[in-house]
This record gives C-alpha cells, sequence and structure tokens, in this order.
C-alpha cells in the first residue's frame, strides 16, 4: 500500500456569503500523518475552510482532493466515510444521549453491530480520558469535557484526518496540557491532524507546519519558527498577541 | 490496516460495562414481560363491556402513539398528521374488505405498505422544512388527504363504509359481542410495536435517529445520512400506523372521513407520547392510560366529538407538559432507557 504523502489537497477553494468573501482561492496541501496548525484572526475563514473540507457546505468554488479522490462533490457522511472525521468550533453535543452513546454514533461508522459499536466507544472514551463518564447524560459534561466528547465522537469513526476547530479554548493550563498530550498520542496512532487554535503558546510547539489565513486568503506557511518571525504574519496576526503574551 | 489496533491496549476491555449494559437490558424485557403479562388479566376482572372498550382504545391509541414516537421521539420530526396513515390502513382494509372481500390481515399489510409509500412522499416534500413548518406542513397533507377522501365516492365519500355484519371469526376480525379478542388483538399490536422500538433503541438506527433529533449538522459529520433517516423512521411509522387504522376499521365495523381521519386523531396519536415522555419506551403507554380514559369518559359525558371541547383540553395539556415537565410524566419515575436506574 504506496499512500501519496499528501492526504489532503485544496486547489483555489473559494467561499462566498453574499458580498462576502469568506475563502478566496485557499490552496493548501497536508501532509499524510503531520499537525498542522490553521492559525488567523477572528473571522479569517478558518472554520469555513474546515466546512469546505468536511462537506458541511460546498464551496463556492474550487476542488478538494482526499486520500486519492477528488471529494468536491460529496455529502459529510460521505467523506466521514472515507475518512474525514471533525469538531465543532461551538460543542454540538447529542444532549438527549449519554456519553458513550454520543460516540457509539460515531462508532457505527465502522461495526457491525450494536455490541462492537459500544466496544468501540468505550476505547475510545478511555482513549480520550473520559472513561470515568461514559454513563452521563452528555448534557452534564463540563464545557472542556464536551469537546473531549466531540473528539471521541470524531476519532470513533476511525478517521484518516481529523479537524480539530479549537479544541483548545477555555480550558486551564493543566488541561491544554492533556489536550497536547492527547493530540500528540491521536497522531501517534496515525491519523493526520489539522487543528485551528488561537493560542499561540499551545500551536506552535505541537505542530510541524502552520499555515495563517487572513481575510480569507492564505497569508503564509512553513514551520512555527518562520511563522513567529514572519513580518506580513506579525502585523497581520501576532503583534498584538506576541505583546499581549 | 484498522484503527482499534492502534489504539493502546493499556485499558480494560470493557467486558464489565458491556455486560452490565447487556443485563439492563434484559431487565428492562422482564419488567416489560411482567406489565404486559398484567394487562393481559385485566379483563378477566373487568367484565363490563364499555369499560372493556374503553380498554381496548387506550391499547390502540398506546400502539399508535408508540408509532408515532418513533418519528416524532425519536427522530424528532414531530407529525401532527398521522391521521392521513391511520385513515390510510383504516380505509384500505375496508375497501379491500367490502368490496373484493380480502381478509382485513392483508388489507392491513397492504395498508401499511400503501402508507409508508406516501409517508416517503409526504417525506420528499417535508423533510427539507424545519420545526414548526414541518409539523404545520404535516397538518395540511393530512387535512388535504381528509377533503380528498370526503370526495371520493369510490371509497363511500362523506357517508363512509360499513362492513357487512358476519359471524365471529379471526379470518375476518369480527367478533359481535364478546370483544375480547379486539383486546388482546390490541395488546399483541402494542407488544409488537413496543419490541420494535426496544429492537430501535440499541442499534444503529436508533443512535443515528436520536443523533438526526439533537444535532443534524454533526450527526452528518459522522456518517449520518440526515434525510434517508428520516425516511426510513417515517416509513416504518406510517406502516404501523396504517396497520392500527386497519384494526380500528375491523374493531368499529364502519368508518366515514371523520371518525377516521380528521386532526384529532392526529392530535391523540401524539399526545401519549408527548405527555408520558417523548422518545421513550414507556411514555406512548403510561400517555395512553392517563389520557384516553379520561377522553373516552368525557367524551361520553359531553356527548360526540364534534364540540371541540376536547380539542381545548388537549392544547392545554400540551402547553401544560411543555412548560411544566419537558421530558414527559415518566422523568417522574425515573427509570430512563439505557441508564441504570
Ligand atoms: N454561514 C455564513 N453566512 C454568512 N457569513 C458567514 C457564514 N459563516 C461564516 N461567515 C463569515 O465568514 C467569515 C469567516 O468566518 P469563519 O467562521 O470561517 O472565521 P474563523 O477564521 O473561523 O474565525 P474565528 O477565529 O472567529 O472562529 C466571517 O466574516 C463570518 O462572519
Ligand atoms: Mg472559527
Amino acid at each position: 500500500m504506496s499512500a501519496p504523502s499528501v492526504i489532503l489537497e485544496t486547489i483555489d477553494v473559494t467561499q462566498r456569503f453574499g458580498g462576502l468573501v469568506a475563502n478566496s482561492n485557499v490552496s493548501i496541501k497536508v501532509g499524510r500523518g503531520e499537525i498542522l496548525g490553521l492559525i488567523g484572526p477572528n473571522g479569517a475563514g478558518k472554520s469555513t475552510l474546515f466546512n469546505a473540507i468536511a462537506g458541511a457546505r460546498i464551496p463556492t468554488s474550487g476542488r478538494i482532493l482526499f486520500d486519492g479522490h477528488d471529494i468536491t462533490a460529496l455529502t459529510a457522511p460521505d467523506r466521514c466515510r472515507l475518512g474525514i472525521a471533525r469538531t465543532f468550533q461551538v460543542p454540538r453535543s447529542f444532549d438527549s444521549m449519554s456519553v458513550v452513546e454520543n460516540v457509539m454514533v460515531g462508532s457505527f461508522v465502522r461495526a457491525s453491530n450494536a455490541r462492537e459499536a459500544r466496544q468501540l466507544a468505550l476505547e475510545t472514551l478511555h482513549f480520550v480520558g473520559l472513561g470515568a463518564r461514559v454513563e452521563d447524560p452528555a448534557i452534564q459534561l463540563t464545557p472542556p469535557e464536551k469537546r473531549r466528547l466531540e473528539m471521541a465522537r470524531a476519532l470513533a469513526t476511525a478517521p484518516k484526518l481529523l479537524l480539530l476547530d479549537e479544541v483548545m479554548t477555555g480550558l486551564t493550563p493543566s488541561e491544554a496540557r492533556l489536550g497536547v498530550e492527547l493530540i500528540r498520542k491521536v497522531r501517534e496512532s496515525g491519523v493526520t491532524v489539522v487543528m485551528v487554535e488561537h493560542v499561540m503558546e499551545i500551536v506552535m510547539p505541537l505542530v510541524d507546519r502552520a499555515i495563517v489565513l487572513h481575510l480569507g486568503a492564505l497569508l503564509a506557511e512553513g514551520k512555527p519558527t518562520e511563522i513567529v518571525r514572519n513580518d506580513a504574519v506579525i502585523s497581520a496576526y501576532l503583534g498584538d498577541r506576541h505583546r499581549a503574551a | 490496516m484498522t484503527q482499534e489496533t492502534q489504539i493502546p491496549a493499556q485499558d480494560l476491555p470493557h467486558d464489565a460495562a458491556l455486560t452490565h449494559f447487556a443485563k439492563s437490558r434484559r431487565n428492562q424485557l422482564i419488567r416489560a414481560a411482567v406489565i404486559f403479562a398484567g394487562i393481559a388479566l385485566v379483563p378477566l376482572a373487568v367484565r363490563d363491556t364499555y369499560l372493556q372498550n374503553v380498554m381496548i382504545l387506550t391499547l390502540l391509541y398506546a400502539a399508535v402513539s408508540q408509532c408515532w414516537n418513533i418519528l416524532g421521539g425519536y427522530c424528532g420530526q414531530i407529525s401532527l398528521g398521522h391521521a392521513l396513515y391511520f385513515g390510510i390502513g383504516a380505509y384500505a382494509t375496508s375497501v379491500l374488505y367490502v368490496n373484493y372481500a380480502v381478509l382485513p390481515w392483508f388489507g392491513m399489510a397492504l395498508g401499511g405498505v400503501l402508507s409508508a409509500a406516501v409517508a416517503l412522499l409526504v417525506g420528499k416534500l417535508t423533510f427539507r422544512l424545519k420545526g414548526h413548518y414541518f409539523a404545520i406542513a404535516t397538518i395540511v397533507i393530512a387535512e388535504i388527504g381528509l377533503l380528498l377522501v370526503h370526495n371520493w365516492d369510490y371509497v363511500g365519500g362523506a357517508l363512509g363504509i360499513q362492513w357487512p355484519i358476519t359471524g365471529d371469526s379471526w379470518a375476518t376480525l369480527q367478533f359481535a359481542r364478546n370483544k375480547l379478542p379486539y383486546f388482546y388483538f390490541a395488546l399483541v399490536f402494542l407488544i409488537v410495536t413496543w419490541l420494535i422500538t426496544f429492537k430501535i433503541e440499541d442499534s444503529s438506527w436508533g443512535y443515528g435517529w436520536r443523533a438526526v433529533k439533537d444535532n443534524p449538522e454533526a450527526a452528518e459529520s459522522l456518517g449520518i445520512e440526515v434525510f434517508r433517516s428520516k425516511m426510513a423512521a417515517a416509513a416504518l411509522s406510517a406502516f404501523f400506523t396504517a396497520v392500527g387504522g386497519g384494526f380500528y376499521a375491523a374493531f368499529v365495523a364502519y368508518i366515514d372521513p371523520e371518525s377516521v381521519m380528521s386532526f384529532r386523531f392526529s392530535l391523540l396519536f401524539a399526545l401519549p407520547a408527548v405527555l408520558g415522555g417523548i422518545g421513550t419506551l414507556w411514555g406512548a403507554t403510561l400517555g395512553a392510560a392517563l389520557l384516553i380514559p379520561l377522553t373516552e369518559i368525557t367524551r361520553s359525558y359531553l356527548g360526540g366529538s364534534g364540540s371541540g371541547i376536547d380539542l381545548i383540553i388537549y392544547g392545554g395539556l400540551i402547553m401544560l407538559v411543555s412548560l411544566m415537565k419537558p421530558e414527559g410524566l415518566l422523568s417522574l419515575f425515573q427509570f430512563r432507557k439505557g441508564r441504570p436506574a
């Protein structure tokens, strides 16, 4: 099985909302097995790009290639079955269900019966550190736990590519450390990770590469060490943050 | 190469949790067997024909509300037009029996298939609509169905269809004096719909439907085909609702448009589940056990159903439940499905 080293490629992806261009000719490549950071100011179009990749919204124009397929016209469930999983910036747990049932929705993608789905869900919940809460109603989870639940749900589908939209937001420093550890573990298990994150102290040490979006367009890409020294990035995004930090 | 081999094996194999869950499922079945056996014994004590009739209707409404609950409770698509499917079952069974001597057993099955097909058509038109718009659309479509039947001479128009008087027989489901066979038919029907719901609860369809109800976007991201899920829930729900309609026609032996397809029925199918606990295993049965005897008794005191007073009562009840106890009365007992009590 010779896998191409690029697992995901967006080609000139453009998303318009009326007069607003949320993504403007965004072309990126994601390498198999890497952790890629997607950063940029509020409203830069990061979540919009995630929606395009995961199939939540078909972009106005452009193409998306994933793992040897042209997935531009595929629906979100189809893309999930091909191996793309995601979390949402605002957690969307299934609040009438228990924690393990939430994750079973994901594991049914590959399980052949309910018992197997439950087993896979339990394994995944232990993997993300929610093993103690499996029977609790999802609605009772704290916000950081809900983000873990979303990760568990996504991981339960056995993705090749995992899109994480601000999963570290609102975490205490010690929770964030656990989160970083978890994302490393996910990558070690063979999953490619693209993560949107605002907290530079978290993203930069964790990612192999970063891509910066600004006003919907690609502003820069490179190693974290290059990105933090990039003048355009500093003036558009990092400047205030670095001073604040 | 699959994912599960890559997850570190440091954790327990979860056999204990799986066994615990299997045991709680088994306990639910045992509890159900006890409850249904208890219900089966009631007519041995209650001989009064009027009360037996009320019990038959209670079981029938419980079963049909259980069917409604599949689409409304589990999949979250609040239909207020299920009288259409009930009517299709009643009319298909009646027309086939009275005009073509097809036994009601086949009539109910054919009515079910026809009803499921209509539900798919209705779904195609309405499932893109959200929340209240969906509910309103189902009301309108059911009212259109009622109007069509009213003006369709082939099915008896406004006059309806009278079943011929024959001897008592299980083949034709006609029992003139002793109503007990209807009671046990209705009970078995309720048990069947309960078992289907029970099976669905721990299946990929069940989890998928609840995901669709709670958050369609998240469901889609996890591989659920939202539209197809709704269509499947609608077809299953409509099929068994029509079986209930066919049974009702055999039971009363005379149907007209108002007596099987009026809006009142749509409300009476939704209400027990909403009252008892929407999207739960026992909600519909509990709700029907409280509501149907009440409506039947008030009906016989207030006389007829034309007054509309009963509709006001139902509307009031819906508002009361949604304000005071949105999870339904069952939540008072705290034995929610899937969770150890
Ligand atoms: N469904 C939509 N309809 C209209 N405009 C939208 C929609 N979704 C996003 N936008 C707009 O597109 C732009 C990009 O939004 P997006 O959510 O992708 O930003 P982001 O980079 O994720 O920002 P943040 O860091 O705040 O999450 C914003 O101006 C936003 O208001
Ligand atoms: Mg965003």
